[in-house]
């Protein structure tokens, strides 16, 4: 089993604006993330069109797959997150905790990779309607031995479970205010909250009758009112998060995500 | 002070970055429901008064919405709403089982946090809290006598909420912070509404538009069953090896407007101050 690879650069460059480029490296899954280029890209937000904008991005790694700007950039983020949800539960349901699983983890699991899967083909079915094939971010490869997860244990695969639901409903709310097409932004609402009771049921299935559903340490305060708020996350946290599990093995890059 | 004013007021820039007149500035404002730990939350607001994405792509569909202060009230009402629910839920003895107070007892908390902001961001805008009646007027429901009707409500109110913040999603597109926090709230809602429907016993998402709530509030899940997404008629997708048309339905949630929510609350609103 090859030893994931962290690689970890900051560095500033000279220019206008913040220009700190920071680019992560990680078990072949690569992404860059640079301030200065997100700056830029908020032009995007008064195309209403969907053909992302040519950056002059320099690219890590020209090989990679780019997630791109604009919409499509978050279309095609959402995507790559509901393929991990989506392979994840695969490997659930072909695993021996499934096998021995009660009827109702039965229903639950089989629930979960349908939800996931219908999200993942109807999130490629819009871009593949209004980019050509190469925007569209391909089919990744996963590998969840690299994060460790034990497919015929119930606790990890609950706990894994739980831990992609809660990532993938801060991402969305960290995700909605990049959205620019109000059609774009409601399908993101219409699938958040279903992540949202994915991830409520999940966690009374760990600890049954709790009030782990929304417990605290996955929720924010707003303001001082109190601990009542998921996260909202943004793109480049939570791919921070996702590289950090290890298991994406296709690389990509998410240059030209917008940030307003 | 209208909330174009606050949110004026609070872009100053003395305001945002000298500590000592923010301090001055937030003490001559009123309605904090809970005082100066609040003060933070027009800060994000501050920052959207500046905003002008999308300006010129939206106007047209900003035509036909709700202004952010008709959006925050209208998600006010509901969050009084629920959250005097559950109070008197709470306060009714023998009501509610000594394993569920906990689940209820965090609800409530969540919906009372949840005024308080909503309280705090309007402002002098802020409607005040109608008179509830959760009997639902003529329906005669047995709300804090009957456990199973507490709970049917409790559900059909979390999903009624869940539906009306993604129904307002598009009314907010253009203030960033906003749309965020009530994404933020969206979401939690959905988590209270998976909870309590699994405590009865359904799943924690929605096939179709079944439900087990009196027949009098099949609105909460009128159009549940769409099967139209983001424009695509997915009835003529093959999804049966993924559950097929049910599994459509559960895997997107969908909205309801501001007057299809307003149909289903009336039925609790004594008065309406506003």
């Amino acid at each position: 089993m090859k030893k994931p690879v962290v690689k970890v650069e900051f560095g500033d460059k000279k220019g206008q604006g913040n220009s700190r480029r920071r680019f992560i490296k990680m078990s072949g899954l690569a992404f860059a993330g640079s301030t200065l280029l997100y700056a830029c890209s908020e032009d995007d937000d008064f195309n209403p069109g969907m053909e992302p904008e040519p950056e002059p991005t320099p690219d890590p790694d020209p090989e990679a797959f780019d997630l791109g700007s604009g919409d499509v950039g978050i279309l095609n983020y959402a995507l790559a997150l509901e393929q991990l949800e989506a392979a994840f539960y695969q490997m659930v349901l072909d695993g021996d905790y499934f096998a021995g699983a009660s009827d109702e983890e039965k229903t639950i699991m089989t629930d979960l990779r349908n939800h996931e899967v219908i999200h993942r083909e109807v999130l490629r079915t819009a871009l593949n309607s209004v980019v050509d094939e190469d925007m569209v971010i391909p089919e990744l490869e996963f590998d969840f031995s690299e994060a460790n997860v034990d497919f015929s244990d119930r606790t990890s695969v609950l706990n894994t479970a739980l831990l992609l639901e809660d990532t993938g409903v801060s991402a969305y709310n960290g995700a909605g205010k990049l959205i620019s097409n109000a059609d774009y932004l409601l399908v993101a609402g219409q699938i958040v909250s279903v992540e949202a009771r994915h991830a409520s049921a999940i966690a009374d299935l760990i600890n049954p009758g709790s009030t782990d559903f929304a417990r605290n340490d996955v929720l924010v305060d707003l303001g001082g009112s109190g601990v009542a708020y998921d996260k909202a996350q943004a793109p480049s946290e939570i791919l921070e998060a996702v590289v950090g599990l290890g298991v994406v093995q296709t690389p990509f890059t998410a240059n030209n995500l917008p940030t307003e | 002070m209208s909330f174009i004013k606050l949110l004026d007021k609070l872009s100053n820039e003395e305001v945002l970055n000298a500590k000592t007149s923010r301090k001055d500035s937030f003490k001559k404002m009123k309605n904090f429901g809970k005082g100066a730990a609040l003060a933070s939350i027009p800060f994000g607001l501050a920052a959207t008064s500046n905003k002008t994405k999308a300006a010129t792509m939206n106007m047209a569909a900003a035509a036909f919405q709700a202004s952010p202060t008709d959006v925050l009230n209208f998600a006010l009402t509901l969050e009084y709403l629920e959250r005097n629910f559950y109070q008197m839920g709470l306060d009714t003895d023998g009501l509610i089982p000594e394993e569920d107070r906990d689940v209820f007892g965090l609800i409530a908390e969540h919906e009372s946090d949840h005024v308080d902001f909503l309280v705090a961001a309007l402002g002098d805008d802020a409607i005040a809290e109608p008179e509830f009646d959760f009997t639902g007027k003529g329906l005669n429901l047995d709300t804090f006598s009957n456990y199973a009707t507490f709970m049917a409500l409790a559900q059909g109110f979390e999903d009624t909420g869940v539906r009306a913040y993604k129904g307002q999603a598009g009314a907010l597109i253009d203030n960033n912070d906003l749309l965020t926090y009530a994404l933020q709230i969206h979401s939690i809602e959905a988590r209270h509404a998976s909870q309590v429907r699994r405590m009865r016993g359904e799943k924690g998402w929605i096939t179709q538009n079944n439900n087990t709530l009196p027949d009098a509030f099949n609105a909460i899940y009128a159009g549940e069953e769409n099967l139209t997404i983001g424009g695509f008629d997915l009835s003529s997708v093959d999804f049966s090896a993924v559950g097929g048309n049910d599994a459509v339905t559960e895997a997107f949630d969908e909205p309801l407007t501001m007057d299809e929510v307003n149909a289903i609350a009336t039925n609790f609103i004594v008065t309406n101050d506003n």
